[in-house]
């Protein structure tokens, strides 16, 4: 039986970035045995030697020519935006440092 | 007319017996009459519809060469981007939200002239086999309103055996054109993977969606097929090798001498009764016009549903993460000192529901260090065993055949809190998915038990979509002239007049 | 207790270890179709591909796949015959798709080699810098903190966003260890990094500006002590955006390392970033815990597997390898040692070359640049490819000196007018009246004006001491306010006074 512990799942939410309240997080631990034990069947097999399918055709080298083609204008860009200021999209304070 | 097949309303617009606006204003005054008991769309979008017909008249009157389709209204899945027109996905984190670009399935749309009705509902990012999962309530049977549709396309396949529109896009990640196809009674087809751009296909596993057409005829699902398909510069995964002919396949549908391969491993224990028999009766059909009818054996297809259950998670965990508050969509939880990070966790807990949710922290976890070989990796070699049991299959038959779903349409509510029951929903349509391939679902009758529509799939190896074709037009004609008319027309009348 | 760089040496090995960042130069993005132009507009240079707005796919650049695999091949390594993208999944708000299509275990080039040469005490001396693998992934955009102090990332009330710069080609060249440098180490890095700009810009595949951006070092150092051979804990400077900062922040980055373990104190395993205006390095944002990007296989792009012939057409390509274009150099202009480390220190080789090929003396171009206009970017405390003289520009007042146009005198002035922006040599000329008196019957005016004034000098010279002359070529080229060829003026003068003009 596999399964996975309200703290687990508190960590995987925050990887994913989603908050999840306390009931969200024991319910979903609740839940995922009985997913973990159905989706665990690809284990069942032995697999040695098989090769791994990421893709469902075998393409390789599809490129693109390096030629510039028109681009969103700033208004189209920022339609969506939650808000913006100075042409920019304005987004709460950042915490952490960039990568 | 809105009876009619789409083949049919073309040749009238043709003839002039007909205009584009008087043939969508129809289609709109059905779509009032009974969408508020089917909800099949999340935006009817009457403007433009209405101006795109009327410019679709005036070339017709200038003379200007017009496609097959042009003027014939169509349901379009809220999966796919159109330009200035609220395209969610069926999801509140996407709520109001106007893309700045067409996806290439609409440009294509347009360019053959086909009038867009509005955009339809669909389980949440194409996450579900109900529509019961969409962030603005569920789309509702046309044949029994206590029971789903079907998914994640359940608005089209809906719209279009509800007569408000006589042909629809859906998208097909693990059955989700062909599943509610079957529920609703009508036809649907998910093309060889490639064989669509997915550019502008709101992405739930790119490795796995495609886009593909709904008719209420095989013919009809065989234009709109055409239209759409074809190489795309923008999907680097677009294949880009000629179209197949599906529409003169759709006209010709002669299965003599063909060898039609029925898959041990997709029937049996866990399909309704009802179910069985239709298929098996489709069979026989089959075998009567000239069919050989063979056994193949698929065995890692048991696996299948386990492995779509890894792949598709871990893609939408990493495709979803771009809802984040920032650029577009919803945004939520900004009060007085906020930081992005908490802005975006609080969006996408408001904005995302569960089975998404769920999904996504699924997905997460088996892409997470430590467990990615035991489960994204495994799967994925299991897709490779799913392939060559279809390789080796398809040197013994030229296309496969199973039910499309286990059940008939399911009540709302019966299996929303289970998600392994739901999930086996799939189980006869994820190894398409999964080898990249075609697939077809065709109507085959009433269930004797709950008198609800059967659906037949066919398969049929990469790029020979003209196969599901000429086989679904054989089988077709034969149950339409059996039945005397076509299934659907059998479908109880809904509030407005029929 | 603050340690000297001697002290650190003393006890301790450096081991480092160099990332570094390239902006290829294509004309559009890594897997979209925007401009790559730098500086424009905020959010002028976005697409639903680079904005990562919903249902937009990547497409690879052909370009960019050719320019990382001249990269490899210029660095001596395999060009893999497969290799794939693959989504490097975080969160952060600069990052559309808050994933970085990267390549992870299939990277594109792999096991290459730079050989560098550096001074030391014993003289040059040659080192090999190993690289791991050469890999392409995407830029992020780029954030504008607003509110608190500093416009830094701490303290701002909120962030404002733009994506030009969001999906820009680059290419990521990583080194194994780098042990055995000893003190050497930070000219050993700069040394790396300049070569590895030389060759890049010689590949014509980036503009290789540090100062831009276009490219970027982390820079990861650690310590052990001498004789052993466990590695220490290494830290990664980021920001490093200059040679100059290289060695800067990898002598810092010894320093403190030391300075801990001398105290018996752990170095912590960070990221940190070089302040250019100290010297120093920060620490950054320390991670609960470390980040877990759950590589896989991007699915919406398709493998890449370059042909052996296409490999072979490019490496037919490769020019010539910066070292040995610098000893070409060196024996083609007669070059002594000395000035040949002087000109690549100031890095004005490339535009030395350039002047020359415009016809500039090699000796005169080097002159030129190596002198005057260094001195003035010294004053100005710019680089000299910032000032807006350009080797054409160079060449032609060379020109203008061997025609006799111009004297050393007047030419500097020229060069001082270019550089205030006055615009070309032959406008300077115009515009500020520089000439050069050629009319003989006005410098003969001149000096006889001269020697009557200075009657008691010109009658030594006329007597055979010629050294004297000095003062009144002097004078008269005073009297034509330095508009006069020198030498002409020599000339004249000396036959004035009847003596030989040799
Ligand atoms: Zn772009």
């Amino acid at each position: 039986m596999s399964s996975l512990s309200r703290d687990e799942v508190a960590k995987l939410a925050a990887l994913a970035r989603i908050e999840m309240s306390e009931e969200e997080l024991v319910n979903l631990a609740s839940q995922f045995g009985s997913i973990l034990d159905a989706v665990a069947r690809v284990q069942e097999l032995n697999l040695d030697g098989v090769k791994a399918t990421s893709h469902p055709q075998p393409l390789e080298n599809i490129f693109r020519e390096d030629v510039v083609l028109p681009s969103l204008s700033p208004d189209q860009a920022l339609s969506g935006a939650p808000a913006q200021e100075e042409q920019r999209f304005r987004v709460p304070q950042i915490l952490g440092e960039a990568e | 007319m809105i009876n009619n097949t789409a083949a049919e309303m073309s040749s009238a617009l043709a003839k002039g017996e007909i205009t584009s606006v008087s043939l969508t204003k129809q289609h709109l005054d059905r779509i009032a009459d009974v969408d508020n008991e089917v909800k099949a769309f999340l935006h009817v979008d009457t403007e433009r519809a209405l101006a795109q017909a009327a410019s679709v008249d005036a070339d017709r009157a200038a003379g200007k060469a017009l496609g097959p389709l042009a003027g014939v209204p169509l349901a379009l899945k809220d999966v796919l981007a159109q330009e200035g027109v609220p395209t969610t996905a069926g999801s509140k984190i996407l709520q109001e939200w106007k893309p700045p670009y067409d996806s290439t399935v609409v440009a294509k749309l347009k360019a053959a002239g086909v009038v867009i009705l509005g955009k339809t509902n669909m389980d949440e990012f194409a996450m579900g086999s109900s529509t019961e999962n969409s962030g603005y309530g569920p789309t509702f049977n046309p044949w029994d309103l206590t029971r789903t549709p079907g998914g994640s396309s359940g608005g089209s396949a809906a719209a279009v055996s509800a007569f408000e529109a006589p042909i629809a896009i859906g998208s097909d990640t693990g059955g989700s054109i062909r599943q509610p196809a079957a529920l609703t009674g009508i036809v649907g087809v998910r093309p060889t993977y490639g064989a669509v751009s997915r550019y502008g296909l709101i992405a739930y596993s790119s490795s796995l969606d495609q886009a593909g057409p709904f008719g209420r005829t095989v013919l009809d699902t065989a234009m709109l097929h055409e239209i759409i398909a074809g190489h795309d510069s923008k999907d680097a995964t677009s294949l880009n090798v000629p179209a197949p002919a599906v529409v003169a396949a759709a006209k010709s549908g002669d299965v003599k001498g063909l060898k039609i391969g029925v898959i041990k491993q997709l029937q049996g224990k866990g399909y309704q009764t009802g179910v069985l028999a239709r298929f098996n009766e489709s069979l026989e059909t089959l075998s009567s016009l000239g069919a050989q009818i063979v056994e193949v054996d698929c065995p890692s297809f048991e696996y299948a549903l386990a492995a779509y259950y890894l792949i598709a998670p871990s893609e939408c965990s990493s495709n979803l993460a771009r809802f984040d508050a920032m650029r577009y969509g919803l945004r939520t939880g900004e009060a007085n000192g906020a930081s992005a990070e908490s802005v975006m966790n609080s969006t996408r807990e408001a904005g995302f529901g569960r089975e998404v949710k769920r999904r996504i922290i699924l997905g997460t976890y088996a892409l997470s260090s430590g467990y990615y070989d035991a489960y994204y990796g495994s799967a994925q070699k299991i897709r490779t065993l799913i392939i060559e049991d279809y390789k080796k299959a398809f040197t013994q038959a030229d296309v496969l055949v199973s039910p499309t779903s286990p059940i008939t349409a399911f009540k709302i509510g019966e299996k929303s809190e289970d998600p392994i029951a739901m999930y086996l929903a799939d189980v006869a349509t994820i190894p398409v998915n999964l080898a990249g391939i075609c697939g077809m679902s065709l109507p085959a009758g009433l269930a004797d038990e709950d008198n609800l529509p059967v659906g037949f799939q066919i398969m049929a190896p990469a790029m020979q979509d003209q196969r599901l074709y000429n086989v679904g037009a054989a089988l077709e004609a034969a149950l339409v002239s059996k039945w005397g008319g076509h299934l659907i027309s059998k479908a109880p009348a809904l509030g407005g007049a029929k | 207790m603050a340690l000297s760089y001697d002290d650190v040496i003393a006890k301790y090995e450096p081991v480092l270890g160099l990332e570094v960042h390239v902006e290829l130069n294509t004309e559009s993005k890594m897997f979209c179709s925007c401009s790559t132009t730098f500086g424009g507009e905020p959010n002028t240079q976005t697409c639903p591909v680079c904005l990562a707005l919903p249902g937009a796919l990547p497409v690879v650049n052909a370009k960019a796949i050719e320019s990382s695999i001249l990269i490899g091949l210029a660095l001596n390594c395999q060009i893999a015959p497969y290799s794939r993208f693959s989504r490097k999944n975080y969160f952060y708000p600069d990052m559309p798709k808050n994933f970085q299509i990267s390549q992870y275990d299939e990277p594109i080039c792999f096991d290459g080699f730079v050989d560098v040469e550096i001074q030391t005490d014993e003289g040059p001396k040659q080192f090999r810098i190993e690289i791991e693998r050469v890999h392409m992934e995407e830029d992020t955009g780029k954030s504008l903190h607003v509110g608190g102090a500093t416009g830094r990332i701490h303290g701002a009330e909120y962030s404002l966003l733009a994506y030009n710069r969001a999906g820009i080609p680059l290419v990521e060249i990583v080194t194994k260890i780098v042990p055995g440098t000893g003190k050497y180490a930070p000219e050993v890095a700069k040394a790396y990094v300049a070569e590895l700009r030389d060759i890049l810009r010689g590949l014509k595949v980036s503009d290789v500006k540090m100062e831009q951006g276009s490219l970027r070092c982390d820079a990861n150092v650690s310590l052990r002590l001498i004789g052993s051979d466990v590695l220490g804990t290494r830290s990664e400077t980021k920001n490093v955006n200059s040679l100059r900062s290289v060695e800067r922040a990898i002598r810092g980055e010894m320093i403190r390392h030391a300075e801990l373990l001398n105290e018996g104190k752990k170095v912590k395993q960070e990221t940190r970033h070089f302040q250019e205006d100290t010297g120093l390095t920060r620490s950054g944002r320390s991670k609960e815990q470390a980040e877990d990007y759950r590589y896989f296989p991007e699915p919406d792009l398709v493998p890449v597997a370059p042909a052996a012939t296409w490999i072979e057409e490019l490496r037919a390509q490769l020019p010539e390898r910066p070292s040995l274009h610098r000893k070409r150099l060196k024996e083609q202009w007669a070059v002594p040692d000395k000035e040949m480390a002087a000109m690549i220190n100031a890095d004005v080789l490339d535009i030395v070359e350039e002047t020359v090929l415009l016809g500039a003396d090699p000796t005169k171009a080097r002159t030129w640049w190596l002198g005057e206009i260094s001195r003035v970017a010294n004053e100005k405390d710019i680089a000299i490819a910032d000032l807006s003289i350009t080797p054409k520009d160079v060449a032609e007042i060379v020109a203008l000196v061997a025609a006799s146009e111009l004297t050393d005198k007047l030419a500097r002035q020229v060069v001082e007018g270019v550089i205030a922006g006055e615009g070309t040599p032959a406008e300077v000329v115009a515009k500020r009246g520089i000439k050069v008196v050629n009319d003989d019957g006005a410098l003969m005016a001149a000096i006889e004006k001269v020697c009557a004034e200075q009657a008691e000098t010109a009658e030594k010279v006329r007597n055979g001491h010629v050294p004297a002359a000095g003062a009144l070529i002097g004078a008269v080229m005073k009297e034509t306010k330095g508009q006069a060829d020198a030498a002409r003026v020599r000339e004249l003068l000396l036959g004035h006074l009847g003596q030989a003009t040799n």
